[in-house]
Parts: C-alpha cells; sequence; structure tokens
C-alpha cells in the first residue's frame, strides 16, 4: 500500500532579549550556575511575574515575518506540572489566546513552492537545568540561570508531507527568526528546539492516522533522520496490520532510532487557566505597524531583490538568502562587481563548502569580501586560471592573505602577452603535425588536445582563453 | 499617663506623642514589648518577635528626630504584620509546617514602604495556615485567642493581627483579605479592618492564596488611624502588573465630614437568614444613626450575593492549588525525611508539610481546573464572578455606599465550627461578595451582643474609599463603640 505521511512542527525558539520574560534578571546562555536568577524566577514566595515588553515586541515580529493574525487581545495562562526545574511548578504560557495565528511559510522543494500554515506562535517561559549527579552520587542539582528565559512556540499546520519538508520548514523558519534578530537559533545550545508529530496514511484516505511525538532532535540533520526513521517505522508496523501506539518518542541519536517515553494515557492533564497575576496583553493597531515598518527585509524579498539586482539564478539567489549572514557576505561581495554571478559561484561552492569542512562561522572566515571580489576580478581579467583560483582561495582561507600577492608568491600568474602565446603557439603546432592535419580534416577533437599541449609548454600559466583563440586562429 | 502605659494609646495620639518630642520611640517600644510580654501568652497573636532589629530601628528613628529631621507620621510606631507578608531576614511561616523556617531574602512591597515610613515592625502575627480558614484555628504553629473572650477565636485567618490591635499588643497591624480575613477578625476582634480596592495595594511579597482575591489591609484602632496607615500602603508598585496605576489622594481629607445627603444602601439578602438576630439589630441600629446624621438609606436587592461564596469556594480554591503547588520541597520549606523517588519527595513533603484545610482547598482548585470539570465549575464561576461584579456596580451607581453586617455571628468558641467546614464558611458569607467584586469595604465597631463585639460593614464602588472614611469616622465620631477595650 502507498502511504502519505503527514508531519507538524512545534518549534520553541529562546528570545534574545537583554533580560528574562517576567523579572530583571539578564537573559544570558552559559553563566556561572544559578547566578542570573531571582526570587522571581526562583519561585520564591509572594514573588510576582512582570512581563517584559520586549518579549511582547519580539512575538509580534515573529509572527509579522511569519505572515500571522497579531491578536489585539491576548493573555497568559499557567500550565501546571511539578518538576524540579520548574520552580512555581507552573508555567507561565499562552492557552486559548495566543499572541500570534493563522500565519505561513513558503518553503521551496524541487523548484516547486510550498505553503505550511502556521497554526500559532505563543509566548511562555523556559525551565531551569538539571544537572544530574552520576550513578554513584545520588542526587541532582538545578540551574535556574535559564528559568525564566522568554520563548516563542510556533506551531506549524499538519501540512508538511516528507521529512525532508519539514527539515526545509526548519530550516526556513529559522533563517527568518535570524533575520529578525530575535533569537540565537542554535540547535545545539538548545535556543531552538523542535519537536515533530508525524502519522501516515494511505494515499487517497482523509482522516488522519494516529501519530507519535518525537522529541529530543537536536540538528536539522537530526529532526530529518528521526522523522525518516519514525515515517518507516510508521510502514512497518501498518504494512504488518499492526497498530501505531499514541506516544512521545525521544531521538536516540548515537543509536538512529526513536524510543518511547510515554504513552498519552500517561499524559498530563496541565490544568490551564488565565495567569491571575498578569493583566490581558491589550495591543494597538500602531504599535503593531510601527513594528512591521521596521521589519527587516525578510528571505523572500531578499531572494526577490537579489535576482533582479544581481541577475542571478532563482537557485541561487534562494541558497544565498538562507541565512542573514550568508546573503550579507554575498551581498558585501556583489555589490558593483560586474560580474555577480561569478561571486555567486564563489560564495555557493567554495566558501560554504570550507566553512561546512571546516565548521565555521562565516564571521570567523579569514577571507574577507572585498579579497573575494579581487579573486574574481583575477579571475576575468585572465590574471589567473580558475584552477589557479582554487589554490589561491586555499590560502587566502589560511593566512587571509591579499589574492594578489599570493598569485605571485604561488606564482600561478597566466600568461596573456599575446605575442608569447603566438610563439608558444607555433612551436607546439610545429611538433604536432599530425594533430593539426587531424583538425583540418575535421576532428575537433584534435583542438583540446592542442590546447593542452599549449598548456602543457606554458607550464600551465598560459591563458587558456587567448591560446584557445590564437590557435584557432593560427589553424585556420 | 506612664510611659509604660503607652500602648493603650491610639496611632495618631502616639504620633502627636513623639512629634512633639514628649516620648521617644524606644519608649514607645518597651510600652508595647512590655505589654506583650505580660499578655500574650494569653492571646497568643503573635509567631515571632523581631526586638532586636525593632529596637534599632527605634533607635535610627529617635537620633534622626533628635537631629531635627522632621518624619513622617508613622515615625517611630510599632506595627505587626500577618506572617504571611514577606519580611527580609524575618521568618515568614503563614502558620504552617511548610515554612515554619522560611526566612524571605527580600521585603514585601508593603514593609519597604512602612519601613521607609519609620514604621517599626515588632512582630509577625497569627493566622490559618495560608490565609485559609475564619478562625485562625487553621494554624499549624498557636493557637490565638479572642481579646474579649479568651475561649473565642479571634476571627480569621488574620486572628493574630486582629487580636494584637484588640489588646494594645499593636497600634496597628496588617493583615491579608481573599474573602474576609481582614473584615471578620476586625469584626470578631472589636477593631477597625480594612480591604482595599483590588489592586490598590501592591501584592509583592504577599505570599499568594487567591491571586485575584487577595488585598492587604490594615487593622487599627480608629477610622482615624485607618486613613493615616492607608495613606502609606496605597500606590502602584511596578513589581505588581495588577497593581492599579492611579493616584490615591490624602485619606484623611475624608475625616471629619458631614455626611448629608450620602445615599446609604441596605441590601436585604445581608439580612436575611443565618445572620444572627442581634448582629441584625445592631448593625440596623448603627445605620440608624447614619440616618440621623442625614444620610438617605434605602433598601436594595443584590441576589447574585447568594453565589458568592460557591464562587469564591471555586476560584479561590483554583488559585489556591496552582499557587500552592509551589511548595514542593525542592528549594526552601519542609522536605520530609523519608523518600525513594522524586515523586515520593513531592508527596511525602507535601503531605507532611500541609494542614488539612490547605490539602483540602488544593483537591478543590485542582479537580475544578482538571480536563473535562473547568467549564462545568471554573469557568463558570468566572461568568457569575462577573454578575456580582456588574450587579455591584450598578448598585452604586445609585448608592454611595453599601452596609451590611461583616460576620454573621459574634467570636464563637475555640472549637465550636472545626468539624462543621459549612458553618466556617459561612463566617466569610457577607465578606466574601467584597472579593469577588474587588471593592474596598470596612469593618467597623458598631456595637455589643452579650460582651462580644459586632462590626458593621461599609462598601463602596472600586476606588471610593473616600466614601467609607467619611461615612465611618462619622458614625464612630457620634458613637464609642471604637474606644471600648476588653478587659484583660
Amino acid at each position: 500500500m502507498n502511504y502519505e505521511t503527514i508531519i507538524g512542527l512545534e518549534i520553541h525558539a529562546e528570545l534574545s532579549t537583554k533580560t528574562k520574560a517576567f523579572c530583571s534578571c539578564k537573559n544570558e546562555f552559559g553563566g556561572e550556575v544559578n547566578t542570573n536568577c531571582c526570587p522571581v524566577c526562583m519561585g520564591y514566595p509572594g514573588a510576582l511575574p512582570v512581563l517584559n515588553k520586549k518579549v511582547v515586541e519580539y512575538a509580534v515580529k515573529a509572527g509579522l515575518a511569519l505572515n500571522c493574525q497579531i491578536s489585539l487581545y491576548s493573555k497568559t495562562d499557567r500550565k501546571n506540572y511539578f518538576y524540579p526545574d520548574l520552580p512555581k511548578a507552573y508555567q507561565i504560557s499562552q492557552y486559548d489566546k495566543p499572541l500570534c495565528k493563522n500565519g505561513r511559510i513558503k518553503i521551496e522543494l524541487d523548484g516547486q513552492e510550498k505553503n505550511i500554515g502556521i497554526t500559532r506562535i505563543h509566548i511562555e517561559e523556559d525551565a531551569g537545568k538539571l544537572i544530574h549527579g552520576t550513578e554513584s552520587e545520588d542526587y541532582s542539582l538545578v540551574d535556574f540561570n535559564r528559568g525564566g528565559v522568554p520563548l516563542i512556540e510556533i506551531v506549524s499546520e499538519p501540512d508538511i508531507r516528507s521529512p525532508l519538508e519539514a527539515r526545509l520548514y526548519l530550516e526556513k523558519l529559522k533563517g527568518i527568526l535570524e533575520y529578525l534578530e530575535i533569537s540565537d537559533c542554535k540547535m545545539q545550545e538548545g535556543s531552538l528546539r523542535c519537536d515533530a508529530n508525524i502519522s501516515i496514511r494511505p494515499v487517497g484516505q482523509k482522516e488522519f492516522g494516529v501519530k507519535t511525538e518525537i522529541k529530543n532532535m537536536n540538528s536539522m540533520k537530526a529532526l530529518q533522520r528521526a522523522l525518516e526513521y519514525e515515517e518507516e517505522r510508521h510502514k512497518k508496523i501498518l504494512s504488518e496490520g499492526g497498530t501505531i501506539a499514541h506516544e512521545t518518542r525521544r531521538w536516540d541519536e548515537s543509536k538512529g532510532i526513536t524510543v518511547s517515553m510515554r504513552t498519552k494515557e500517561q499524559a498530563h492533564d496541565y490544568r490551564y487557566f488565565p495567569e491571575p497575576d498578569l493583566v490581558p496583553i491589550i495591543l494597538e493597531e500602531a504599535w503593531i505597524e510601527d513594528i512591521r515598518k521596521a521589519l527587516p527585509e525578510l528571505p523572500d524579498d531578499k531572494k526577490k531583490r537579489f535576482v533582479e539586482e544581481y541577475g542571478i539564478p532563482d537557485y541561487d539567489a534562494s541558497v544565498l538568502t538562507l541565512t542573514k549572514e550568508l546573503s550579507s557576505f554575498f551581498e558585501a561581495c556583489a555589490k558593483g562587481h560586474k560580474n555577480p554571478k561569478a561571486i555567486s559561484n564563489w560564495v555557493m561552492g567554495e566558501v560554504l563548502r570550507i566553512i561546512k569542512e571546516k565548521e565555521l562561522d562565516l564571521k570567523d572566515l579569514k577571507i574577507k569580501p572585498e579579497a573575494l571580489r579581487k579573486l574574481v576580478d583575477l579571475v576575468d581579467d585572465g590574471i589567473l586560471s580558475s584552477t589557479g583560483a582554487k589554490q589561491v582561495f586555499e590560502e587566502m582561507f589560511k593566512t587571509g592573505k591579499d589574492p594578489e600577492t599570493l598569485v605571485d608568491q604561488l606564482g600561478l600568474r597566466q600568461i596573456s602577452d599575446e605575442g608569447a602565446i603566438v610563439e608558444l603557439v607555433k612551436k607546439v603546432l610545429s611538433e604536432n603535425e599530425k594533430s593539426v592535419e587531424d583538425y583540418k580534416k575535421g576532428k575537433t577533437n584534435a583542438l583540446g588536445y592542442l590546447v593542452g599541449q599549449c598548456m602543457k609548454a606554458s607550464k600551465g600559466k598560459g591563458n587558456p582563453q587567448i591560446i584557445n583563440k590564437i590557435l584557432r586562429d593560427m589553424l585556420e | 499617663m506612664k510611659a509604660l502605659d503607652l500602648y493603650s494609646l491610639t496611632l495618631h495620639e502616639i504620633r502627636d506623642k513623639i512629634r512633639s518630642g514628649e516620648i521617644c520611640s524606644k519608649e514607645v517600644l518597651d510600652s508595647v514589648y512590655n505589654r506583650i510580654e505580660n499578655l500574650d501568652d494569653k492571646i497568643g497573636a503573635y509567631l515571632t518577635l523581631a526586638k532586636d532589629k525593632a529596637y534599632e530601628a527605634a533607635e535610627s528613628v529617635d537620633k534622626r528626630i533628635a537631629e531635627g529631621e522632621k518624619l513622617g507620621d508613622l515615625a517611630g510606631i510599632p506595627m505587626a504584620i500577618k506572617d504571611n507578608i514577606s519580611t527580609n531576614g524575618i521568618r515568614t511561616t503563614c502558620a504552617s509546617k511548610m515554612l515554619e523556617n522560611y526566612v524571605p531574602p527580600f521585603d514585601a512591597h508593603v514593609c519597604e514602604k512602612l519601613k521607609a515610613a519609620g514604621a517599626i515592625l515588632i512582630g509577625k502575627t497569627n493566622l490559618d495556615e495560608f490565609a485559609m480558614g475564619s478562625s485562625t484555628e487553621n494554624s499549624a504553629l498557636k493557637t490565638t485567642r479572642n481579646p474579649w473572650d479568651l475561649e473565642r477565636v479571634p476571627g480569621g485567618s488574620s486572628g493574630g493581627s486582629a487580636a494584637a490591635v484588640a489588646a494594645d499588643e499593636a497600634f496597628f497591624s496588617l493583615g491579608s483579605d481573599t474573602g474576609g480575613s481582614i473584615r471578620q477578625p476586625a469584626s470578631l476582634c472589636g477593631v477597625v479592618g480594612f480591604k482595599p480596592t483590588y489592586g490598590a495595594v501592591s501584592r509583592y511579597g504577599l505570599v499568594a492564596y487567591g491571586s485575584s482575591f487577595d488585598q492587604i489591609g490594615p487593622f487599627t484602632k480608629d477610622v482615624e488611624d485607618c486613613a493615616i496607615v492607608l495613606n502609606h500602603l496605597y500606590g502602584h508598585d511596578e513589581r505588581d502588573s495588577t497593581s492599579l496605576a492611579v493616584e490615591h489622594g490624602d485619606f484623611t481629607e475624608a475625616l471629619n465630614k458631614d455626611i448629608k445627603g450620602m445615599k446609604i444602601g441596605l441590601p436585604k439578602e445581608y439580612f436575611e437568614e443565618g445572620i444572627d438576630p442581634d448582629v441584625k439589630k445592631i448593625v440596623l441600629d448603627g445605620v440608624k444613626i447614619l440616618e440621623g446624621l442625614g444620610a438617605h438609606v434605602e433598601e436594595i436587592s443584590l441576589p447574585y450575593s447568594k453565589y458568592a461564596l460557591p464562587v469564591y469556594y471555586i476560584a479561590a480554591s483554583a488559585e489556591a492549588s496552582s499557587n500552592l503547588a509551589r511548595f514542593d520541597g525542592v528549594r526552601y520549606g519542609y522536605r520530609a525525611k523519608e523518600y525513594d523517588s522524586l515523586e515520593e519527595m513531592y508527596i511525602n513533603s507535601r503531605s507532611e508539610g500541609f494542614g488539612d484545610e490547605v490539602k483540602l482547598r488544593i483537591m478543590l482548585g485542582t479537580y475544578t481546573l482538571s480536563s473535562g470539570y473547568y467549564d462545568a465549575y471554573y469557568n463558570k464561576a468566572l461568568k457569575v464572578r462577573r454578575l456580582i461584579k456588574q450587579e455591584f456596580e450598578k448598585a452604586f451607581e445609585k448608592y454611595d455606599i453599601i452596609i451590611s453586617p461583616t460576620s454573621p455571628t459574634t467570636a464563637f468558641k475555640i472549637g465550636e465550627r472545626t468539624d462543621d467546614q459549612l458553618a466556617m464558611y459561612m463566617s466569610d458569607i457577607c465578606t466574601v461578595p467584597v472579593n469577588i467584586a474587588g471593592i474596598p469595604a470596612i469593618s467597623l465597631p458598631c456595637g455589643f451582643s452579650k460582651g462580644l463585639p459586632v462590626g458593621m460593614q461599609i462598601m463602596s464602588k472600586a476606588l471610593g474609599e473616600a466614601s467609607i472614611i467619611k461615612a465611618a469616622h462619622a458614625f464612630e465620631r457620634n458613637t464609642d463603640f471604637s474606644k471600648k477595650k476588653p478587659t484583660l
């Protein structure tokens, strides 16, 4: 039987506000344990929360960027459950009146555009972190530095149809949040977290199948792998006549499998009710409009602009606008340059390759935009061959040196002097009479051989275009 | 007057003596502590005394006065604070085993304000555990007795604060009022108790019971003192989001005013079944006095008020079940000695740390918030709450104040109602609607029944405190019930 896969994602992004959601403690990753906390975020008796206005602003930014309706009236609710990392034994969240709803994100798959619906975005607070003792140590410790850090939860519609789409959706979303500069979006550090709901159904069936929820995927790749695993697991169970258990499962990255955490029967009753310590969040249209006007250029717009302004293909523009950092890097290189497509090729090719290989951040790259522009110029001006340019690029990466200096240091300057090349071609032609004859008989591939011989004679430094041109002229 | 008898004066009388330099703050403190030492074994108002800190503070006030500094009207005045209001460095127990040794690292907003005004904290007073109760019998730590009859309860939950003022063990005290916890004990102990408009006084530092009902307010010996203390309690606090950002005038300006033409509503439902006939008569006699001073009195009807008690027990318990969840033995407070798992640590700590009434309300609240029951209970309670609120708003379009008994009966015997939950809950039948509606109300001594004080409740619209003070002070000027003291 053919199955269709249905996926919905719940994404938590920590907002990078200066202070926490409900107190004035610093919102900082990696501080010394229990230094960024106070009676409010540690849930001391009598302490009260006060909503950080920036949290609302950031969440509204996200809502606008994701094409959501912004609620002029929303409220906070308490989500009640006991856990040592949750000092009040309830999380301040939003239940039935979220700040943003009914949005969408556009993804691209095989050149096709597809909209993924966003059900809602709401604000809530993060919990602290448990540090478990070793097995011989019979205790756990709690670090409350993260407690009360603001989060937005972004819930998608079940519009995603494959693990790859899920990944593209998350990548796109992450890009947008980064463009907005409202979250660090570091999956490894947990500032971006993703839970996935997945079910499958026979193609043509309208009702959804039983879903499972998967947690603990700490990278884009993990998300896709976990969903692929889970998709296969569902198919196997159903094709063997079994039934899917409605449960929450944890992705085990090292084993590459999902394991059951709890069934839905064991699920909490969170007893949501309106947070009486906070007042409703009432927004004014004008305030929202101000935020809308101040939104930065977003990936879709930037992509469109890149195609128009730099004349690069759609595909290039999509890749280059995926992250804000990359798009800025490209633009710094391409602005006012006569060959943006060549720049695009370099950025999408060598730059992305080397960053991935060396696991670097773009900002740590020693090659600055000005240097990359020069490198492209050197090739365009015939001073450097494209193979030579790759060598120069490697050196630039290592040393950060100027490409022009490196061309000479590495002895890669091409011979572009026509007189010198004419002499060289003459010599090659006289030494390869057979090929010349072959060419004249119509064997065009003889030309390639002759070019190769010329290159060899120039010790690789002859400008291939000029050699080609002179060869043709002389052969005619 | 002998220096040691200073304790029997009112706040404003003491203030004047300190201001004129006739006495110093230390002498006042000596007098009060002496009184407490002689008496509190019998009354049991205090859970904790803060003598060292109090004398330090008194010395500082005296020094500042000696240096010619002009201090406010609370400078050097000893006060008591209910033990569910956080005091920096002084244990705040909520009269619970759960917090018996809990010392807050910060002051409640009201403590900060009163300290800044020069008031001196002498100690923390007893209450029903976590402010849940109407007799202070639910305290896990102490029994407090009514100064008018030591066999009787002081009311609750702020019984310690009411008894302390009634027994001249403090010049004023703070309580908290969620369903009547200031007014009912004020009534039973024959002192003035005031529950402010919801949001008028910051709750920051008050250990929450029913967050949308809780308000801090004062117990005083008379209405003038009440106005003075309210001046210091009121005001916006950015740490409490429900704190109102409005300017409050000077409440003492409402003193000594003519009440001619004031419109008073008497809600018939508050004088019907369950109200002791003697109490009813005494309150109505009190209303006649106001009428005699030129007020217009009319009977009105507030039919939704009869739903106030169920609304209160559903909504306040729901909030309490969540508010009290933080007492889990992890960071502070009681932790069970025996447990084999995290879950067992929670269960044992909470089972051993909380008393029965607290557990009952946590269970009730947990139940009404549970999925499947939420709409039938909590949500419905919220809807009825809105109706009750609207009913009051409508009544206050026509009337300046509404008057009722504070408590249906005078102080009952210790142990008399401990087995009869419903009878205990009925103690709050007249006071709870005020919290539901978020409006202000005072309880004012208005007579005696068989030697026990009776209180009159005067309510007004939200932020209509001045009308209450005006009427209450007019009543007090023309009667002498507030001046009567128990024989101790």
